[in-house]
């Protein structure tokens, strides 16, 4: 056992982790963040995303004990206690979920997407790079709307 | 997945100590092959010593007519380099189609080649460049580092620093991924390098392999026609659930065909 140190939603965290703790076990069952989901545990559905330092991973494909100092942020950081970020507000709005397992997972890439493509995105573009996270109920169409609508909001509010 | 002893270290020199004698330790890059298969009980090692925070081995730069590619920089890092896009614009479009974009975020260049996965992408790219490997020792030729399925000269104890690709003259990838997984069912990388013309598939045979005969034909005519009549044998190519080798070999040849095509009209521009 070692102890992690980090920073999870703005708040300094540290717990007690085997060298094979993952970083969504960390935050899940030490943390009690349970808005991070896990979906296929192989890294192929993004169900588990969450931003380290700033970027998209799949945190159940990152050993907790390597993000030492890093800063993550979940789907409950993402808006101030209370308040829906943009993106979780066209996922909203545009109905982008039936049983919203994938839901945080979508939301948190669909917010990297932005950072790495910008806030004005083709469909094409948001199908393609939705390509790390599966949704067995929508057919992806009111996802990519949503993502579409989302990118657009961010850049008003920015 | 098997508890085994995390370590951090925060220079080469503290890696190599670390994992100096021992036989049951792992080196972890992005870990996006490594974790998986440490959940599968695939593998199980005693100690696993994490690359994560030694900067020295992260980040791009151009040395004349060479681009350097630290170790342990992240795919897309490569994919989006400005650097990358001038110099070898076909690199930057390979890293750029490995995985997904989470996956890409934390895969590393170094990882990727110590693997040595029969279908990766970049291993195509190391090849087909004929780049060559830096470790913490020597710097290996493409050519003498792939020896087999998941096999590599590397030595117990060495440590892949950064990877020096040669700016070619014109370059292209073409993939056929698999749908599922995303990995090459036939990957092609072809360059055409002022002393000739090479060319790499992944993903059809046991490890990425040079296809002599398209060189040699290219190396005349640098065209997509060069290829007409060119096969490649199935005899020692993968078949299973996903393709036989008969089609792999079809399939190499189409991906050489439009990687040329590619090449030759980015040369153009």
């Amino acid at each position: 056992m070692a102890t992690v140190s980090l920073t999870v939603n703005g708040q300094r965290v540290s717990a007690e982790v085997e060298g094979r703790t993952l970083l969504v076990q960390l935050l899940r069952e030490h943390l009690r963040l349970t808005g991070t989901h896990v979906g296929c545990d192989t890294s192929q559905c993004g169900c588990c995303t969450v931003h380290l330092d700033g970027k998209g991973v799949k945190s159940c494909t990152v050993l907790a004990a390597s993000c030492e100092g890093a800063t993550v942020t979940t789907i409950e950081g993402l808006a101030p206690e209370g308040k829906l970020h943009p993106m979780q507000e066209a996922f909203r709005e545009h109905h982008a979920l039936q049983c919203g397992f994938c839901t945080p997972g979508m939301i948190m890439s669909a917010v990297d997407m932005v950072r790495r493509k910008g806030n004005d995105l083709d469909e094409h573009t948001v199908r393609e790079q939705l390509e790390g996270n599966l949704c067995r109920c929508t057919g992806y169409h009111n996802i990519v709307k949503a993502i579409q609508a989302g990118a657009a909001a961010m850049k008003r509010k920015a | 997945m098997y508890d085994f002893d995390y370590h951090r270290p925060g220079s080469l020199d503290e890696a190599a100590a670390m994992i100096a004698g021992k036989d049951d330790v792992k080196l972890l890059a992005g870990g996006m092959s490594l974790i998986p298969a440490l959940k599968l009980r695939l593998a199980r090692y005693s100690d696993l010593v994490d690359l994560g925070a030694i900067d020295a081995l992260k980040g791009i730069r151009r040395e004349g007519n060479t681009l350097v590619i630290g170790a342990m920089t992240p795919h897309a890092e490569v994919a989006a380099s400005a650097e990358v896009a001038r110099a070898i614009p076909a690199l930057a479009a390979l890293a750029g189609g490995i995985g997904d974009p989470l996956v890409r975020n934390r895969g590393t260049i170094g990882g990727s080649i110590a693997n040595a996965d029969p279908a990766a992408d970049y291993p195509a790219g190391v090849l087909g460049l004929g780049a060559t490997i830096v470790t913490s020792r020597r710097e290996i030729a493409a050519d003498d580092f792939f020896l087999g399925l998941f096999e590599t000269a590397l030595k117990p104890g060495e440590i892949i620093t950064a990877v020096r690709f040669p700016v070619p003259q014109a370059a292209a990838y073409c993939k056929h991924p698999q749908p599922a997984s995303r990995f090459a069912l036939a990957g092609v990388f072809v360059a055409k390098m002022a002393g000739g013309v090479r060319v790499a598939v992944t993903g059809a045979g046991p490890s990425v392999l040079r296809f002599e005969q398209a060189e040699a034909a290219l190396a005349k005519k640098f065209d997509p026609s060069a290829l007409e009549g060119i096969t490649l044998a199935p005899d020692d190519l993968n078949s299973d659930i996903h393709a036989s080798a008969e089609y792999r070999a079809s399939c190499v040849v189409v991906m050489a065909r439009r990687a040329v095509q590619r090449a030759s009209e980015a040369r153009a521009r």
